[in-house]
Order: structure tokens, then C-alpha cells, then sequence
């Protein structure tokens, strides 16, 4: 692992002259720096898409098995007695930190985004809510669903599990989605580049007769073509980087909507990971030109 | 130096090019390997070299078993040996005189430009320095050949068909750099088809003719 690091590191400071022994241009320079690009710029996408989604299922997770509530719909007069009644049964449920009738004023939050402001509460059917708050490994649901029933017949329990699992499942899907899509940008990365290798090597068979026939090393001839192509893979990896850091920070603010896609980005450290994407695509490059050169030369007598 | 023993040598699927092959390059010795076109003149110049192996027998590069040399032996070897074809071939992007110390940049050597400039000089061109292979004549690609072929101070010069696209007087210019070149102390091979070359050479160096006929190296007779 050192040498192969030292190999690099050499190679990216190494005999630049080198270089210039295989002629400078060509399509295949123009498509490394555009596949390097185009690739690092869905890379970016992808980290996002793959960071957003392990926060909100950190979020959701962590609000699935730490918090529910309990929804009391009961005939006017009846609603502060089942109110009690459900706060003495939760009082005695194991598994049952903490439990909390909701304000006024934090209901009246909850459905401002529908109704406005100035909903009058007082005047409106509207069910009082209980926040649970959950200790170790949680309550019995159905245990504590039997047991409103006996004491307070208004009180509907909603663990939250009902819609937040699926959900879960969704977020840690689209995360490990998004995972599979950076290592199949980097795979095809390899592949392209592999390809344009492949192809200047065969374009420059006559430079490498030429080289051959002075006493040059196979790996002063591999090492020509690898560091133009890494060079290559990371400047244009830089650009796309560069695009796509720049797309993810025009998206809208996430705290305006709140919502998903507004929270597709980065957050506090995360937002250095896109820098280690030209970094990444350099060793692919360096690996991918490596194995076709070495290939190649190989099989040139 | 180079020394074979009963080498043959045969491309695969094909009958034997060379054929219990025999020979010693000394050092400052001056050679002439002659013979109709597809004799296998160009299969020994390479074999000279350790661009190719003996399928028999054995070769020696400077003490070395060819068949025993890695990938990187074999291009230190090339160091040892100046090499120059018929068909040479430059790095057309760049320029003459960076052809010609293309041996110098692959081994990481340097040279003063003095002496470089002394090099153009001995094989005239000097006004070419600048330009790109594509620009220049036949004869005066021979003459960078042969410039990037001895940069190195090369212990053997092989020359393959180095005459073969140019005219007499040229000819005689570049047959003159190699005998120069021997008179220095290299040993030098030429493979050739040319016999009046090679009786203009005889009159001013003691040569060794080597013949290729039937597959085999002889010493060739009194004819020449």
C-alpha cells in the first residue's frame, strides 16, 4: 500500500519531461476531461442524495424510537376527564419516560400550515394531543392501546410506526442507492478512461517502438501515459466537482420548504466530501491507465 | 560483447529464419552482414539487440543470457547498443535535436548543449536541429538516426539496411561516420545488400563479411 502510494506520489511529481515524448494531443485527452467531468458532476448528486437521505433516516429513526402520541377525541366535557384518565395510564406503563398535553399554541403550530394563524381552537371539535416520550426499549403498544381502551375510550395511540417504518426503510434504501451510484460513476470512470487509454496506446504504437528501441523502461513509457491521464481524469473531475458543488448550492434553502428536496445537500463538515472527488477519480485514473499500459506493453514485443 | 551459439530463430508457424548461428562481436571489431532480402539480415540485427529470443541455442548481451533478461535488462542493454534501420522512426512531435537525445532523456541522463550541438555538427546537421523529422531527407534521417544511435557512447553500433534510401554519395558519407565511429573503439555491425559499400569499406578498415545462406551465417569468401 506504501509503495503503491509512493508510486503515485512520484508519478504526480515525477519527471514531467516525460511527458512530452507522447505527442499532446488528441480526442482521447478532450474525452478523459470530459468523462472526468461529467462523471464527478454526478458524483457530487449522488453524495448529496446519499447524505440527505442518512440524515432524514437518522431523523426518522430516532423520532420512531423515542417518541408517539396519544390523540383524546371525546364529547365536549368529557375531553380534560379522558385527558387525566390517559396521563394515569401512562403515569403506570413501563417503558414510559415522560408524557405532555400539547399547548394550545403548539397545536394551534401544528395546523397553521393548513388553517392560517388565527385558528380559534377553543371553538373547534379539535382532539387534544399527548407526546409520549419513550425510555429504553420502549412500551407495549398493544398493552397500552388495551388499556386506553378500558380507561379512556376517546384516546387513540399513534406510535408513529405506521408511516415512519416504511419510510425508514425508503431513506436507508435511497442511502445505500446512493452509495452503489458513486462506486458505478467511479467503475465507469475506470471503464472510459480504461478505453481512452487503451486507445492512445495503440494510436502511439510507433512512440513506443521509439522508446523502446533508446532503452526506455516499460515503466518510464506506462508512466508518460499515466500521468497525462491522471492529470486529465483530475482536472476535469475539478470541474465537474466544481459544477456540481455549485448546482447543489443554488437549490433552494432548506429552511423555506422544509421538505426533502429542499434538505438535498450538504451540512457542516459534509460539504468538504465533494472535494475528495477529483482526488478519487486521479486514482482511478492512475489505476485504470495503469493496468492498460502495463497491458499493452506486455503484449508489444 | 555479443556472442551467439547455435542459435536458430523461426516466427511461430513458420519453418527456421536463422539456423545454428554462431558468431562474436569483440569489441572494436567492424562487421558486414550481407545476403538477398528476406535472408533474416534484420531477424539477426534484432536478435543482436534482445528484440527477439532465440527459440535455440544461445545468445549473450555483454555476458547476459537473453532468454534470462528481464523486460528492464533488456532496455539497459539497448543503452549499451546504438541501433539504426532503414525505416527509422522519430517522435514526430518533437524536434531533431530532442530527438536525438531521446536516449539521454529515458535514462535520465543530461548533456551540455555544446557537445550536442559537436554531435549535429559530426553528422552536418546542425541547420536542422530545429526542425521535425517529417521535414527532413532520406539521408538526413540516417544521419539523426545515426546521431541518436551513438549519443550515448554506445560500446556497439548495429546498422540495418542504413544505405538502403539514400543515394552513393550519401552512402559514402554515412559508411564514413561508422568507420569513424569504429576507429573510436565501437564495434560496429552493418547489415547490408550493397557489395559495392561493403568494397569501399574493405579499402579503408579491416571487415569481417558475414554472409546469411541458407539460414546459416558464413564468413564470406575471397570474392569480396
Amino acid at each position: 500500500m506504501i509503495s503503491r502510494l509512493t508510486n503515485f506520489l512520484t508519478l504526480m511529481t515525477g519527471d514531467a519531461q516525460a511527458d512530452r515524448v507522447v505527442p499532446p494531443t488528441g480526442f482521447t485527452a478532450r474525452l478523459t476531461v470530459f468523462a472526468a467531468g461529467a462523471m464527478a458532476f454526478l458524483a457530487v448528486f449522488a453524495l448529496a442524495l446519499s447524505l440527505a437521505t442518512g440524515r432524514l433516516a437518522e431523523q426518522w429513526g430516532d423520532a420512531l424510537a423515542q417518541s408517539s402520541t396519544i390523540r383524546v377525541s371525546a364529547p365536549e366535557g368529557q375531553v380534560d376527564q379522558q385527558v387525566i384518565a390517559v396521563l394515569d395510564v401512562l403515569t403506570t406503563t413501563p417503558g414510559v419516560a415522560d408524557a405532555r398535553v400539547l399547548s394550545d399554541d403548539e397545536q394551534r403550530a401544528l395546523l397553521e400550515p393548513w388553517f392560517g394563524p388565527d385558528l380559534p381552537l377553543d371553538t373547534l371539535p379539535i382532539p387534544r394531543l399527548i407526546e409520549v416520550i419513550e425510555e429504553g426499549e420502549g412500551y407495549d403498544a398493544e398493552g397500552l392501546r388495551q388499556r386506553l381502551a378500558g380507561e379512556a375510550p376517546g384516546a387513540v395511540l399513534d406510535d408513529h410506526a405506521r408511516w415512519r417504518e416504511p419510510l425508514v426503510r425508503a431513506a436507508n434504501r435511497l442511502r445505500g442507492l446512493g452509495a452503489i451510484s458513486i462506486a458505478l460513476i467511479a467503475a465507469t470512470t475506470a471503464a472510459i478512461i480504461t478505453l481512452a487509454a487503451n486507445a492512445a496506446l495503440a494510436a502511439n504504437a510507433q512512440v513506443i517502438h521509439v522508446l523502446r528501441l533508446v532503452g526506455a523502461r516499460d515503466s518510464y513509457i506506462a508512466g508518460a501515459f499515466v500521468r497525462r491521464f491522471t492529470l486529465r481524469a483530475m482536472i476535469g473531475a475539478t470541474g465537474g466537482m466544481v459544477i456540481g458543488v455549485l448546482a447543489i448550492l443554488l437549490l433552494p434553502s432548506a429552511d423555506v420548504g422544509g421538505g426533502f428536496l429542499t434538505g438535498l445537500g450538504f451540512r457542516g463538515w459534509h460539504w468538504a466530501l465533494p472535494f475528495a472527488i477529483p482526488i478519487l477519480a486521479a486514482i482511478v485514473a492512475f489505476a485504470a491507465t495503469r493496468q492498460a499500459a502495463n497491458s499493452t506493453l506486455r503484449e508489444l514485443t | 560483447m555479443i556472442e551467439f551459439e547455435e542459435v536458430s530463430y523461426g516466427y511461430s508457424g513458420g519453418g527456421a529464419l536463422l539456423s545454428d548461428v554462431s558468431l562474436k562481436l569483440a569489441p572494436g571489431s567492424f562487421h558486414f552482414l550481407t545476403g538477398p532480402s528476406g535472408a533474416g539480415k534484420t531477424t539477426l540485427i534484432k536478435l543482436c539487440y534482445g528484440a527477439l529470443v532465440p527459440t535455440q541455442g544461445r545468445a549473450e548481451l555483454f555476458g547476459a543470457d537473453v532468454r534470462h533478461m528481464t523486460r528492464d535488462d533488456v532496455a539497459e542493454t539497448r543503452r549499451r547498443i546504438g541501433v539504426v534501420h532503414q525505416d527509422v522512426q522519430f517522435l514526430d512531435h518533437m524536434t531533431v535535436v530532442e530527438n536525438v537525445a531521446l536516449p539521454l532523456m529515458v535514462s535520465g541522463r543530461t548533456t551540455e548543449m555544446q557537445d550536442l550541438a559537436d554531435l549535429m555538427s559530426w553528422v552536418g546537421l546542425t541547420g536542422q536541429m530545429e526542425a521535425l523529422p517529417p521535414e527532413l531527407s532520406g539521408g538526413e534521417r540516417q544521419r539523426a538516426a545515426l546521431a541518436r544511435a551513438v549519443i550515448m557512447s554506445p560500446e556497439v553500433i548495429l546498422a540495418d539496411e542504413p544505405t538502403g534510401n539514400v543515394d552513393w554519395e550519401m552512402s559514402i558519407r554515412l559508411l564514413t561516420l561508422l568507420i569513424e565511429l569504429n576507429r573510436m573503439g565501437k564495434t560496429v555491425m552493418i547489415a547490408t545488400h550493397d557489395m559495392n559499400l561493403i568494397r569501399q569499406a574493405k579499402a579503408q578498415v579491416q571487415a569481417r563479411v558475414l554472409r546469411i545462406s541458407d539460414h546459416r551465417v558464413q564468413l564470406a569468401g575471397a570474392d569480396l
